[in-house]
């Protein structure tokens, strides 16, 4: 798997990427800057990490959006491609309009730092084959605008088409109020777009791949794209 | 020439910082206040003195940047 992370004034989580993709593909991701018009030639999969870019001035993530390498990026990804927005990438991939809705600020307007647990709603994708549908990880968060909200009508779209791929749920594996800590709309954590290329999610797997950090529940998603990859080849 | 956009929630749309501010405003005792809602509130210098052509490059900057349309409306004033 040939991925490429992308990097932005302000991005702190993309060494922590590098290293979990390297860890589980093998190989080591090239790291893109965000002045750049093109992705390396090759490229696998795009990953947007987490951080702060620029600042979260203006929204977060909206001037990363409009960097040179999000028009290569978009471009990618109408091909098919695969992107994987991570937290902050998460919101780039929004404002970029790859992905539908917006990322709001926390409901009860703090910053929340913690694991959560999310329930893998299918297994049939390549941003979830390395889970069984129902199955329930954890991941941790650290976000303060995470609160995922879009109008009724696309939520009941992304509901209808199966684009919920994660949801923030108790340890149980129950989704309710009492774990929606950031009150996302339908506890939302992490959706694909209509083409199923492109998965923004706010929770960072990528801190849970190897035993020092106390779990390993994030390489599945890893371990699954690189699966798919192999089995596209 | 000098413009002003006013970027707005979208009814509709929770805002906490809103929501905190209504708050606090109602704990420091300051009378009547119903509700708030926080905006943004950018003051553009343009080169051009041709107000139509101004009028579009700022709906231009607002669509492409300074607003994001899913949530927030946009106001255009030129000064």
């Amino acid at each position: 798997m040939k991925s490429a992370v992308l990097v932005f004034p302000g991005i702190n989580r993309e060494r922590d990427m590098a290293r979990a993709l390297k860890l589980i593909s093998g190989k080591e991701p090239a790291m893109v800057w965000h002045a750049e018009t093109s992705l390396p030639s090759g490229t696998d999969l795009v990953v947007v990490p987490g951080g702060f870019s620029y600042g979260d001035y203006l929204r977060c993530g909206a001037i990363a959006a409009r960097a040179p390498i999000m028009n290569a990026v978009g471009d990618f990804a109408a091909k098919g491609g695969l992107v994987l927005g991570v937290c902050n990438g998460f919101q780039i991939l929004c404002e970029a309009g790859l992905l539908p809705g917006v990322l709001m600020r926390n409901a009860e307007i703090k910053f929340v730092c913690r694991n959560a647990h999310l329930r893998v709603e299918r297994s049939d994708t390549p941003f979830t084959r390395g889970y069984n549908a129902g199955q329930v990880i954890r991941v941790p968060v650290a976000h303060g605008e995470g609160n995922y909200e879009a109008d009724e009508e696309t939520l009941k779209r992304l509901e209808g088409e199966g684009r919920v791929l994660y949801r923030y749920c108790s340890a149980d594996g129950v989704v309710g109020e009492a774990s929606n800590f950031n009150g996302a709309a339908h506890s939302i954590a992490g959706i694909v777009n209509d083409g199923g290329n492109v998965l923004g999610m706010m929770p960072h797997p990528e801190n849970h791949v190897e035993d020092i950090m106390g779990c390993t529940d994030g390489r599945g998603l890893f371990a699954g794209l690189v699966q798919h990859l192999e089995k596209a080849a | 020439m000098k413009a002003r956009v006013t970027v707005t929630l979208k009814s509709g749309i929770l805002d906490p910082q809103g929501k905190a501010i209504e708050g606090a405003l109602k704990s420091l005792g300051v009378d009547g206040v119903a509700s708030v809602r926080q905006g943004k509130v950018f003051d553009i210098e343009l080169a051009d003195s041709d107000r139509a052509k101004a009028e579009a490059a700022l709906k231009d900057a607002a669509d492409k940047l300074l607003a994001n349309t899913v949530i927030e409306n946009y106001r255009v004033e030129l000064l």
